[in-house]
């Protein structure tokens, strides 16, 4: 008879679907509360006015068309934030595969140049920046008076809007250690039986990292790679502190500062959230930015993971 | 009749939604506008405030003191070195644990404290007490603790600023006197400046924004500019004293270098609260500062004579050498505190109370903030110090008018002014133009 055999079937599924929300209820009681709610939430305040200390008003799309119209910081951040995430990015992955490649490759004193590689990684952000900001001060920075002793051109790094960002990549190819380990691990389980075939073939250096090493090492590339993006996506600290400090501002009574010295190079779109939030009381506008970090972070992230497929197939 | 499933998911989603937004809305705080607490019951106040250093620690801590003595049933718990982030987040928190009152070094979020209702109205509370705040604080200061007649926070201490010199180099170049005019003034730098290489052994003066205190701020106030006309709208292109000043420094800028050279030789500079600060180290002969840089010279050990004077005026102002910035501290009550009244005693005695005003400005080298005070005969008086406490009483001596949005309009004009002088604009009134266009949008969004 239809219908006897199917309702113990559909309390079975009840049950069991009953168990698998049971289970996930820790994950979901987390998403919802530290995402979703935050997230939906932002998404409310970009449509107010809201100070943080009144009730917020509803003012329609008045903030969105701030943001992209008026708000003369938005496009400098936008293009700091994209500069940072392109080249900055690339240049960590390929200097610390680079490294990971010289230091898997040396015979002696390997623990050594492995540590000396890693040490900086462990400095605090803040440290690390007043470090390079000391270095490459323009003035009286050891960098500038080594290159001016060669008889090259001394950069004004920090506070020269064309160096700024060159400068901050420098800064992180110097704490570029966590990349490195991860790329070592990558480079030493590739199987040496490929390399000796290959090299049985008559495959030179070159043919061998292009045909074997990429391949092998293609999903922690793509790891690496997304987790810069991400990092990139977030950088505050370190661009905020070289600005505030080559600037020469520290801020007596009634003195403001404005991240992104010089000349808004070192603005980034983390910074603008805080400034729009936190100093000066526009939540909703921050809200605003808030969610175009975001959309941003999930579009570079859904590219990456498109061609990812592409990287793996190509490993396997 | 039955929903659907697409009803039923669309249903529940914007119930969620309007869940989410009624949590969002009720979350958000509520200030309280009445004061009921009773000032003589026994209470503790959270008091949280900007300064730092020991010496300036221990002022407070006298001050607290002598306040506790005066009223035994009020116990201060002050917390120091509070940045002003810090003091916004826990103003918007509320709660046990946030400061009843707060004392800030940013006069410039005096609007947006006051616009946002972060502070309460302190103008019931002085009327209460029978304070005429027209007979107890000069006007100016008034003018940059109050926004649109809601007073939310009083002056502690002032901060004039003017020039202060090295009269040993002076003597050295021959030079007799402190310049007075503008002209004047870039003789004196020209004839200070030391060039060595293509750097300097000492400039006259360091003239580029990011010059520690020569703001772009500090320096207009000789032109007596007016930043908003009497609509509200921002007035720097009307007003001819912003493209005055703008032309002004950046010439002074060429005359000493110019900007690439001068911007080199400031990244050798010390920090500006350090030992190291270039005034101390000969770097530069003449700084714009506040009456703070003498004393801190002498407490840095320098060999060399210092002299303090008003900064020079504009040629065809002469008459009003002597005038200067001012700025300050603030000190405010808590909108959301539940002991304003007994907040109002500490605020009352911290503000008003001559011999509580005199002794911190004498332990923290700052002006006074109130006119009685400023004639104490209890106040200690160098003579580089009676330079500022003159500025501080000048007429003409003026400040930055608070704004619904803080300071931002500042920075807009500052940023214009850094474009200014580094050689990025060719046509300044144009530029001043399109300035008071951001401006005016910045403020339209603030309100």
């Amino acid at each position: 008879m239809p219908g006897t055999g199917t309702r113990p079937l559909r309390s079975k599924q009840r049950r069991s679907a009953l168990r698998t929300a049971a289970f996930m209820s820790p994950w979901l009681i987390g998403f919802s509360v530290f995402f979703v709610y935050p997230l939906l939430s932002t998404l409310y305040f970009s449509f107010t006015q809201y100070d943080g200390f009144r009730q917020p008003s509803f003012n329609g799309v008045d903030n969105w068309s701030y943001v992209f119209s008026d708000y003369p910081l938005f496009w400098p951040a936008m293009r700091n934030t994209l500069w940072l995430v392109l080249v900055m990015v690339t240049c960590r992955v390929a200097f610390g595969l680079g490294i990971g490649l010289l230091i898997t490759k040396i015979k002696t004193a390997t623990g050594v140049f492995r540590t000396l590689f890693y040490l900086p990684y462990l400095a605090p952000p803040v440290a690390a920046t007043l470090a390079f900001v000391f270095l490459l001060n323009p003035g009286t920075g050891p960098v500038n008076t080594l290159l001016d002793a060669v008889g090259l051109p001394t950069p004004g790094w920090f506070t020269d809007a064309d160096w700024s960002k060159p400068a901050l990549t420098a800064l992180a190819l110097w704490g570029v250690g966590d990349l490195m380990v991860i790329f070592m691990a990558a480079l030493l389980d590739v199987p040496k039986e490929q390399y000796e075939a290959a090299e049985l073939d008559g495959a030179g250096a070159w043919a061998r990292f292009r045909h074997i090493t990429l391949p092998n090492i293609s999903p922690i590339i793509m790891f690496a790679v997304v987790t810069g993006v991400i990092q990139a996506m977030q950088y505050y600290a370190q661009p905020l502190v070289a600005g505030k400090v080559a600037a020469g501002v520290i801020g007596g009574s009634g003195q403001q500062f404005e991240p992104g010295y010089p000349d808004k190079s070192t603005l980034t779109l983390p910074q603008l959230v805080y400034n729009l939030g936190f100093q000066r009381f526009d939540y909703g506008t921050a809200c605003v930015v808030a969610l175009v970090l975001f959309a941003l972070s999930m579009a570079f992230t859904a590219l990456l993971m498109r061609r990812r497929g592409g990287l793996i197939g190509a490993g396997g | 009749m039955p929903r659907t499933g697409r009803t039923a998911r669309l249903t529940t989603a914007t119930a969620l939604l309007a869940a989410i937004s009624a949590l969002a809305t009720a979350c958000t705080g509520q200030s309280a506008d009445t004061a009921s607490d009773d000032p003589k019951a026994d209470v503790t106040l959270n008091f949280w405030h900007g300064w730092s250093a020991p010496s300036e620690a221990k002022a407070i801590e006298d001050n607290i003191a002598r306040f506790e003595k005066a009223h035994p049933n009020i116990k201060v718990k002050v917390t120091g070195n509070m940045t002003d982030d810090k003091i916004n987040q826990a103003l918007r928190a509320g709660g046990d644990k946030a400061p009843d009152v707060v004392s800030s070094f940013t006069t410039d979020s005096v609007g947006k404290f006051c616009n946002s209702r972060a502070f309460a109205d302190l103008n019931p509370f002085l009327e209460k007490s029978g304070v005429d705040k027209t007979k107890v604080f000069p006007k100016t200061l008034l003018e940059y603790t109050e926004f649109n007649g809601n007073q939310c926070t009083l002056p502690l201490l002032n901060d004039a600023y003017g020039l202060v010199y090295n009269k040993t180099a002076f003597a050295a170049a021959g030079i007799t006197e402190p310049p007075k005019t503008w002209s004047q003034f870039v003789e004196v730098a020209q004839k200070l400046t030391r060039p060595k290489g293509d750097s300097y052994e000492q400039v006259g003066l360091m003239p580029t924004f990011h010059g520690y205190e020569t703001t772009p701020m500090r320096l207009a106030a000789q032109w007596s500019p007016t930043y908003f006309g009497a609509d509200g709208s921002s007035n720097l292109a009307a007003d001819p004293a912003f493209a005055k000043m703008l032309t002004a420094q950046k010439d002074l800028v060429e005359k000493l270098g110019g900007y690439e050279k001068l911007e080199r030789f400031r990244n050798t500079f010390g920090d500006e609260w350090g030992a190291e600060h270039p005034f101390h180290t000969g770097q530069v002969a003449m700084q714009i500062d506040g009456e703070w840089r003498a004393p801190m010279a002498k407490e840095a050990g320098v060999t060399f004579e210092i002299g303090t004077a008003p900064l020079p005026v504009p040629d065809e102002q002469a008459a009003d050498y002597g005038k200067g910035y001012l700025s300050g501290t603030i000190m405010g009550i808590a909108a959301g505190s539940a002991k304003q009244n007994a907040a109002w005693e500490l605020v009352k005695y911290m503000t008003t109370d001559t011999e509580a005003v005199v002794a911190f400005a004498n332990a923290i080298h700052n002006v006074p903030s109130t006119l009685a005070a400023l004639e104490s005969p209890d106040l200690r008086v160098t003579p580089e110090f009676k330079t500022f406490l003159d500025i501080a009483r000048h007429p003409k001596s003026s400040t930055t008018p608070a704004k619904a949005d803080g300071g931002t309009y500042q920075l807009t004009f500052q940023d214009f002014a850094y474009a200014v002088e580094k050689g990025d604009v060719t046509d300044i009134p144009a530029g001043l133009a399109r300035t008071d266009q951001q401006i005016d949008t910045d403020i339209a969004k603030a309100k």
